[in-house]
């Protein structure tokens, strides 16, 4: 009982948090609300009893991704963002494609609910479970993505460090470049 | 054991755990001014109470009627929330720390932890990532550029080091098969000490250690002499308070790791009638975190600060590659031994 009331809790903030996200117009207030989608996660995680994939969610998403958006926000200074009255792509493709996804998922839910539900701890949670998931039964997909993640981190590196294009001319001095006041003004703020 | 009970011994168990907690806090302050004094050849706080020991008590007074002041341009949510955030995170990563072995009182019997995981180290490592969001948005909600300065130095030191932290314990668990804390404390028995096994691991986690908690020669995010006060610059108070004793609170968390992962946590000779044998595991416990307290205070009035690009340079070009290279010869070990 009362872990079902805690699964609703956490799932309440969940939702919540996430439709805070979109609502809210200032980047870090966007930000703040990812983290509480994260976090609740997390619980939900425990609360299902997979409490290394909760441990995991905290110490990747809440707390290494989620900082690194907020160091993000903060270094460019990101202020409100502009108001459009919604693009003709989003109602198009995706009020049908939200529409499609809810039908898909409670038709999966009303037919084949055996396949989808599993009674608290059933699943395997525990490190060594997980570890021999992944090193022994999934060993190649698992590589295979490490080596994907490396491709895309040493792509990045290249792009950052990208030289001059050759055949323009090299500047000796360079153009100052527009400098931008460090702390926002008022009308940045939310 | 029904429900009501348990919940019941578990908020006794968090009362006292948070209670210790916040006066080792109190007394780390004291630690820090009388040890401070002495090494400079002072005497420190003598005049409230014997050898100043009620000095920590006056400061809280104090913070408390010192005039709370918001500026006008701050970001007020934010400004306020900030300081919680570092103090709850900071409390909270002590839950699933065990401090003692079992005890039995009367019909009862528990071990002294609040509650035990068979992932505790990546809980604590988890909640004190999370306590980089305090510092980052105090420098950011404050709207002044000191503060945004510090908080970025603060959240980016963090995050580095945080790496080299938790890649200098995986050998720890490596050795323990556990991750566990209790079971790491275990896996020592008879002096096998990590520190012996792990040294270094050791070394690797004392100096993250101390960047993570901000302590010098890490304390870029506060340093007096280029940023005013770092990312509390505009916090006056309690909601300063906040700040300090979260920052005590996670040096304590802290020892209480290295205590755990490498001293062999609550272990120690034992002897004597039953209430003997209950207390001492704790006592061992409590003296070795006060070791490592002492030694945060020693290092902090012996080492001047690093440079910015010195401390960036040093833990992913130093302490990275080596508590990887820790990591490849501890497993490489422990396979070939299995």
């Amino acid at each position: 009982m009362l872990h079902l009331i805690l699964f609703l809790f956490f799932g309440t903030i969940c939702v919540a948090g996430a439709i805070n996200l979109l609502v809210q117009s200032h980047p870090i207030n966007s930000a703040l609300s990812l983290i509480v989608v994260m976090a609740s996660l997390a619980a939900e995680y425990l609360l299902l009893g997979a409490e290394f994939v909760a441990a995991v969610q905290v110490l990747v998403y809440a707390g290494a991704i989620m900082v690194l958006f907020v160091i993000t926000i903060m270094l460019l200074n990101a202020g409100k963002e502009e108001r459009t009255k919604g693009s003709r792509v989003a109602t198009l493709i995706g009020v049908p494609g939200v529409v499609l996804g809810g039908v898909l998922v409670a038709w999966t839910l009303l037919h084949r609910p055996d396949r989808l539900s599993f009674p608290v701890g059933a699943l395997k949670g525990d490190p060594g479970d997980i570890a021999r998931l992944l090193f022994h039964d999934f060993l190649l997909p698992f590589e295979v993505t490490s080596v994907l993640i490396l491709i895309a981190i040493m792509g990045a590196v290249v792009l950052a460090s990208r030289p001059e294009p050759v055949g323009r001319p090299v500047h000796t001095s360079p153009r100052p470049r527009e400098t931008r006041e460090l702390v926002a003004t008022e009308k940045d703020r939310p | 054991m029904s429900i009501t009970t348990f919940v019941i011994i578990s908020i006794i168990k968090s009362l006292a755990v948070v209670g210790v907690l916040l006066t080792a806090v109190a007394y780390s302050v004291w630690l820090e001014r009388k040890v401070s004094a002495h090494i400079q050849n002072r005497w420190g706080p003598t005049r409230v109470g014997p050898f100043g020991l009620l000095q920590p008590l006056a400061d809280g007074v104090k913070f408390i009627f010192k005039e709370d002041l918001t500026q006008p341009h701050v970001y007020k949510p934010l400004y306020i929330a900030a300081p919680m955030i570092a103090m709850v995170f900071a409390i909270t990563s002590i839950s699933v720390i065990p401090f003692g072995n079992w005890v039995e009182i009367g019909p009862w019997g528990m071990y002294l932890q609040i509650t035990d995981l068979n992932i505790g180290l990546l809980v604590v490592l988890g909640i004190t990532s999370m306590g980089v969001y305090g510092v980052a948005l105090a420098g950011w909600s404050s709207n002044n550029k000191y503060s945004l300065l510090g908080g970025l130095r603060a959240s980016a030191q963090m995050i580095s080091y945080e790496v080299s932290l938790g890649l200098s314990l995986v050998g720890v668990v490596i050795v323990a098969g556990s991750l566990s804390l209790r079971d790491i404390v275990d896996a020592q028995r008879h002096l096998h000490w990590n520190i012996f096994l792990q040294p270094v691991a050791f070394f690797i986690y004392l100096i993250s250690a101390y960047a993570e908690t901000n302590r010098t020669p890490f304390d870029l995010p506060e340093a007096e002499s280029e940023l005013v006060a770092g990312y509390h610059t505009e916090y006056s108070a309690m909601k300063f308070a906040m700040f300090f004793m979260a920052e005590y609170a996670n040096m304590v968390t802290v020892a209480c790791l290295a205590t755990l992962m490498f001293f062999g946590g609550w272990l120690g000779p034992v002897f004597g009638p039953p209430i003997l044998q209950m207390t001492l595991p704790v006592l061992w416990f409590c003296l070795k975190v006060f070791f490592f307290m002492f030694l945060y205070v020693w290092v902090r009035w012996t080492l001047p600060r690093f440079r910015y690009d010195q401390l960036m340079a040093f833990g992913w070009k130093v302490l990275l590659p080596l508590a990887v290279a820790n990591i490849v010869v501890t497993a490489l070990i422990v396979a070939w031994r299995a």
